[in-house]
């Protein structure tokens, strides 16, 4: 039987569990699905043993075939290098499920997104509250991921409550949706007792697009554009997290030199963006010189994308089975030119920053999220490792980052200064990698391959400059796309942020969120 | 210090003066644009931007229109903190339903003369998520717009272009 291990593993805790049926669909997938009354026993079985967060937990509605939801709960098998999948059906009428919330917090969010999409209610979460379907214009009753979601019906317009901290000389500070800089809306409320912050809470949703039901009803090809404009500052990440989950379901392996160049292309992503948050470090603590060289960097950076690939910010050269990029020789010689001199120019950076005590003095200590607070809030990505939460997925699953020797870098304070230096280190090791993969790629063969439509569902992921990026597809026999579930990280980090700030002030807020630099869209979707 | 002392000094001026055939003519758009700044809005043009449901590549751009190498600035016109202060608003992305009310009352809080900028595809129509169960409005159904940027996201350059040349044709 596939997956005996695992399910030796949640026995020992849990003697009476029986599966109802286990599957392996693709090598590092495996799918458990389970009873309503096990749901929660085994998730939590599970986020213990594998010392893993939520990665991913959504809904599927599959009422029009099955007369039934479904709800999956991935999580992340490091050793084995496997995505472990909990499901669970779910009647049509009177739709719940066992909230995990109260145990794994970092099923909390997710629980809120099924809640308010599909109206499955999670039994047991003590805040329902919208995150997206924002109160004041989204008539509670209506959830537009079902798939007889047509239009609003009825149903009344509420205001939204923020959690509220009183006491004597307790104030509320409320920021935003507009912000002062250019970047995206959002709320802030803050409770401050005289200076310190003692609660912060994010209201999101505010560049809600609804792009979950965009994907609905289109064919895989055309999905690949929608992805690279779901978080702008990150299209590679999601366009690649999305091919691989469609060219899983295709049954379709890539050649060896598509593989270098979107490694490629993804380093320099997390390049122009890592470059892009020390300077704006630098800048929110009025360090404006240090800040201008970045920019610099960063349109350098963006420049050399333009000449590779002819866009900026890399969009359009992604396709599903192979990538249209040359890579020829002449191509190779620019990049290697182009990033030579980015290095010197961001060794120079470096040096002023390391040099000004003053600086260094303002960064370190401040905005401390600490490992075991990250740990339970599930943070990943670059802010988790900054506070040591080793995770990594260009580390933990087969590619060619194992063969140029990718090391993961962590921090352990949390605070701003170690998400500074994880990202100096950063932007240094993606360097040497996109050297390393140059080297190789010569040798490397093409061998593409194109997708046939087919029905299946599978996860495909990545690991953008912020963390991991998650998609899942689910397809009918025709390849049109009937479900795609889009985790990004910041719907991870976000939480962390109103931890760090605990006990800082609010003109310290700029440079603990940019020190995050979390995207709204990718949260908000 | 002298690391910084001696950066600068072998970086000297970086801005960049766009393509040769280009900088000729941008610089002297340039020029009678700080004219034409000088006599409607006095001294310069204050921009304000909000983001109505972007994916952030075109806050990267306008960002990017103010770093070193393009420096707006030049010409006079700046990106201001407040809609107080502005006497423009550029607005960027598709307009999600949650947006909408903030988007007129930014409007709003602006003193008169006023305009309104669109820039990337998604604010002109919605873009790729026109369609969208949370895409109601067009943002020219909030308020009034003057002038739209196109591309996915326009790049810097475009953006000052196109900047320099409505503001000489139509506010001359």
């Amino acid at each position: 039987m596939p997956g005996t291990d695992l399910i030796t593993i949640i026995n020992n805790k849990q003697p009476n569990f029986k599966a109802i049926a286990v599957t392996i669909p693709y090598a590092d997938e495996i799918v458990i699905q389970v009873k309503a009354e096990d749901f929660r026993k085994v998730c939590l079985v599970l986020h213990e043993s594998l010392s893993s967060p939520v990665m991913a937990f959504f809904a599927v509605d599959d009422r029009q075939k099955q007369a039934k939801f479904t709800i999956y709960c991935y999580f992340l098998n490091i050793p084995q290098g496997q995505w472990v999948a909990v499901s669970l059906d779910i009647p049509s009428v009177d739709p719940y499920f066992d909230s995990l919330a109260k145990d794994i917090y970092s099923a909390h969010l997710f629980e809120r997104e099924i809640w308010e999409m599909f109206g499955l209610e999670p039994r047991g979460n003590p805040d329902l509250r919208r995150l997206r379907l924002h109160d004041e214009v989204w008539p509670t009753g209506n959830y537009p991921l079902r798939k007889d979601f047509r239009e609003i019906i009825a149903g009344e317009k509420k205001d939204y409550k923020f959690a509220r901290v009183e006491g004597e000389g307790i104030f509320e500070v409320p920021v935003g949706p507009v912000h002062a800089g250019i970047i995206g809306p959002g709320h802030f409320r803050f409770s401050v007792a005289g200076e310190p912050i003692i609660h912060l809470e994010s209201r999101l949703g505010f560049t809600h697009r609804g792009v979950e039901k965009l994907f609905e009803g289109k064919s895989l090809a055309a999905g690949l554009l929608l992805a690279e404009c779901v978080s702008g500052d990150s299209v590679i990440a999601h366009s690649l997290a999305y091919s691989l989950a469609a060219e899983k379901i295709a049954g379709i392996t890539i050649g060896k030199k598509t593989a270098y160049c979107r490694a490629i292309v993804l380093e320099l992503e997390r390049m122009y963006n890592h470059v892009n948050d020390i300077g704006g470090i630098a800048l929110d603590v009025g360090f404006s010189f240090p800040a201008a060289l970045a920019a610099i960097i960063k349109e350098s950076i963006l420049q050399a994308n333009e000449k590779l690939t002819g866009s900026r910010y890399l969009k359009g050269m992604n396709k599903l089975g192979g990538i249209s990029l040359e890579m020829n020789p002449e191509q190779q010689e620019e990049l290697t030119a182009a990033l030579s001199k980015i290095k010197e120019d961001f060794t120079a950076l470096v040096e002023i920053l390391d040099n000004s005590v003053s600086f260094v003095d303002r960064v370190d200590g401040t905005g401390t999220l600490k490992m075991e607070i990250a740990e339970d809030l599930g943070v990943l990505g670059l802010a988790g490792r900054a506070a040591g939460v080793k995770i990594d997925l260009r580390k933990h699953f087969p590619s060619l980052y194992h063969e140029a020797k990718h090391k993961i870098i962590t921090g352990r304070a949390g605070d701003v200064l170690a998400r500074l230096k994880v990202r100096i280190e950063e932007f240094n090791e993606s360097g040497r990698l996109i050297a390393e993969f140059l080297n190789k790629i010569s040798s490397a063969e093409t061998e593409d391959s194109k997708i046939n439509p087919v029905s299946g569902k599978a996860l495909g992921y990545s690991e953008g400059w912020r963390g991991p990026v998650l998609y899942w597809l689910k397809t009918n026999p025709a390849g049109i796309i009937e479900r795609c579930k889009i985790t990004d990280p910041s719907f991870h980090n976000w939480p962390g942020l109103s931890y760090a700030v605990i006990g800082e002030i609010i003109p310290d807020f700029p440079l603990c969120n940019k020190s995050f630099d979390l995207s709204y869209a990718g949260n908000d979707l | 210090m002298y690391s910084i002392i001696k950066t600068r000094l072998l970086k000297k001026i970086v801005t960049r003066s766009l393509k040769p055939e280009q900088a000729a003519a941008l610089e002297s758009i340039g020029l009678e644009l700080k004219k034409e700044i000088r006599r409607k809005f006095g001294r310069s043009l204050h921009l304000r931007e909000v983001d109505t449901g972007s994916c952030g590549a075109c806050e990267s751009e306008i960002m990017a229109v103010n770093n070193p190498i393009y420096d707006l600035q030049r010409f006079g016109i700046n990106f201001v903190a407040s809609p107080r202060h502005a006497d423009a608003l550029m607005v960027t992305g598709p307009l999600s339903k949650n947006m909408e009310i903030a988007l007129k009352k930014t409007y709003d809080a602006m003193p008169e003369p006023k305009f309104v900028i669109t820039v990337g595809d998604c604010a002109l129509d919605g873009g790729l998520f026109k369609g969208s169960y949370y895409i109601d409005k067009k943002i020219n159904e909030i308020v009034p717009v003057a002038l739209h940027i196109s591309g996915c996201p326009p790049s810097p350059s475009r953006i000052m272009q196109a900047l320099l040349d409505f503001m000489r044709k139509e506010l001359a």
